[in-house]
C-alpha cells in the first residue's frame, strides 16, 4: 500500500499526504487570515505576504488572481482556501459555482432543488 | 457509576449557526430545518445530563496542518469559541470537565486508544453548531460541562469507520466506570452527504443518507464495515464526517430507541441530518 492507493474519483479532491505537502505553505498563509491584523497586512502587499510564507510562483499567481481551481490543484485544502474567500466576502456557494462552472445563483438553485444527485 | 442517557447526531454546517445568530430561522429556506429540530430540542430540554461528550472535527480554527491528531481529547476547564475569521459566534464559551477528561483519557489509553491531549483548545462551528442544535438559547452558559473529542476527517487517511465505532465502544466502557457523574449525553457530529470542492461540488446522496439514518440506529456494524473510500464515494469528500456519528453510536447500548430524526436538503451545500437516541437497556454495546 502506498499513498497512491487513495481513491481516484473523478471531480473529487482527496487531501492526502502528498497534496498536503504541496500545499503546506499556501495553507499556512490561508490559516493566518483568521486574524484581523494579518488580513490588513495581506491586503496591503499580497505578493510580499505570499513571498513571506514561501509560496511557489504558481501558488502566488493563483492567490493573487483568485484562481480558486488552481489553488485546489496546487495543494490547497478547501477549508483553508475558504479563509481567503471569506476575506473577499465570498461564500461556499460561490466557490461551488466556480468549481462546477456555474454562477453562484445557479449553484444555489441546484442546492435548493435537492443538490446535485447525479454526479 | 455513570450512564449514557442519550446520543444526539447532527450536522454542524456553519450557516445553521449563522441562521440562528442572525435571527433567520423562520425564513422560508430555514424554517423546515429548524422545525425538524423542534421535537428533539423539546425532549432534550427535559433531560439535561450531568456532563456531555461532543465528538467533532476542527476546520482550520483550533488546529492547523502542522499537527493533525487522528483522535484527541480536551482536558481544559474552559474552551474558547474560535474566531474563524469573521468574529466569534455570539454564544458562550464551553465549560469543560477536566476530571472526566482525565478519567476518559486514562481508560481509553488502557483500552488501546492513544489519544492526543489538548490542554488548550479553541472550538469552532464543528463544536458550537451542534451545541446550538441541542440548546438554541443558552443565554450565559451551555446546559452542562462538555468534553471535546476531536477526530481528523479532513486529512486523508482518516481513521476507519470501524476504528471510530470501536473508539465509541471503548468510550462507553470508560463512561460506565466513572464515579463522578450520574448521567452523560453524547453527541456525534458532521455530515450528512456533501462535497465542497471539485467538479462534484454540491453532491448530495439522499438514498445513502436515509440508509445511514436507519442503520445508525439498527445496524451500526454495517456502517462500521464501510471503507473510507465508500464514504467519500457515496457521501462525498466531506460526507466522510459521518464516521463521527459512529463514535457516538458505539458509546451507546446495542439496542437504542429512536426519539426523533430529521433530514433536510440543503443547509448551504450540505444534506443536514439529525438523529436522537435513548438507551433502552443498561448493557453497553460490545
Amino acid at each position: 500500500m502506498t499513498s497512491q492507493s487513495r481513491p481516484d474519483l473523478p471531480g473529487t479532491y482527496v487531501f492526502d499526504g502528498p497534496t498536503s505537502r504541496r500545499g503546506h505553505h499556501m495553507n499556512k498563509l490561508f490559516m493566518s487570515l483568521r486574524k484581523e491584523d494579518a488580513r490588513a497586512e495581506f491586503l496591503a502587499d499580497q505578493a510580499g505576504y505570499c513571498r513571506r510564507f514561501g509560496l511557489s510562483e504558481e501558488q502566488t499567481t493563483a492567490v493573487l488572481g483568485r484562481d480558486w481551481q488552481a489553488m485546489l490543484d496546487l495543494g490547497g485544502s478547501i477549508f483553508y482556501i475558504y479563509k481567503l474567500a471569506l476575506m473577499d466576502g465570498l461564500s461556499m456557494q460561490y466557490l461551488g459555482g466556480v468549481f462546477t462552472g456555474m454562477s453562484e445563483a445557479d449553484f444555489k438553485a441546484e442546492m435548493l432543488a435537492g443538490g446535485r444527485t447525479d454526479v | 457509576m455513570s450512564e449514557v442517557i442519550w446520543g444526539l447526531a447532527t450536522s454542524h454546517v456553519p450557516s445553521i449557526g449563522a441562521a440562528m445568530d442572525r435571527g433567520m430561522t423562520a425564513e422560508p429556506v430555514w424554517a423546515p430545518l429548524f422545525e425538524g429540530y423542534r421535537p428533539a430540542r423539546e425532549w432534550l430540554a427535559e433531560r439535561t445530563p450531568d456532563v456531555a461528550i461532543l465528538v467533532y472535527n476542527d476546520h482550520a480554527n483550533g488546529v492547523d496542518l502542522d499537527i493533525v491528531p487522528t483522535f484527541a481529547i480536551g482536558t481544559a476547564e474552559r474552551y474558547q469559541v474560535a474566531d474563524e475569521g469573521f468574529g466569534r459566534r455570539p454564544v458562550p464559551d464551553v465549560v469543560g470537565d477536566p476530571d472526566f477528561s482525565f478519567h476518559l483519557l486514562h481508560q481509553l489509553m488502557d483500552d488501546g486508544f492513544d489519544l492526543t491531549v489538548f490542554s488548550e483548545l479553541d472550538v469552532d462551528h464543528g463544536f458550537t453548531v451542534p451545541l446550538s442544535v441541542w440548546t438554541p438559547e443558552p443565554r450565559d452558559a451551555w446546559p452542562c460541562p462538555v468534553v471535546p473529542i476531536m477526530v481528523n476527517v479532513i486529512r486523508y487517511p482518516q481513521p476507519t469507520a470501524a476504528r471510530c465505532y470501536a473508539l465509541g465502544q471503548a468510550l462507553g466502557r470508560a463512561i460506565a466506570g466513572y464515579g463522578g457523574a450520574r448521567t452523560v449525553g453524547i453527541l456525534g457530529t458532521g455530515g450528512m452527504s456533501h462535497q465542497l470542492a471539485g467538479q462534484r461540488a454540491g453532491f448530495i446522496n439522499p438514498s445513502f443518507d436515509h440508509m445511514f439514518l436507519e442503520a445508525i440506529e439498527k445496524d451500526p456494524e454495517k456502517l462500521a464495515a464501510l471503507s473510507r473510500e465508500d464514504y467519500i464515494r457515496q457521501a462525498g469528500s466531506e460526507g466522510i464526517e459521518l464516521i463521527m456519528w459512529l463514535v457516538m453510536r458505539g458509546a451507546m447500548n446495542a439496542e437504542v430507541r429512536k426519539v426523533h430524526s430529521a433530514y433536510h436538503v440543503p443547509a448551504s451545500n450540505t444534506a443536514a441530518g439529525l438523529a436522537l437516541f435513548e438507551n433502552t437497556t443498561t448493557r453497553p454495546a460490545r
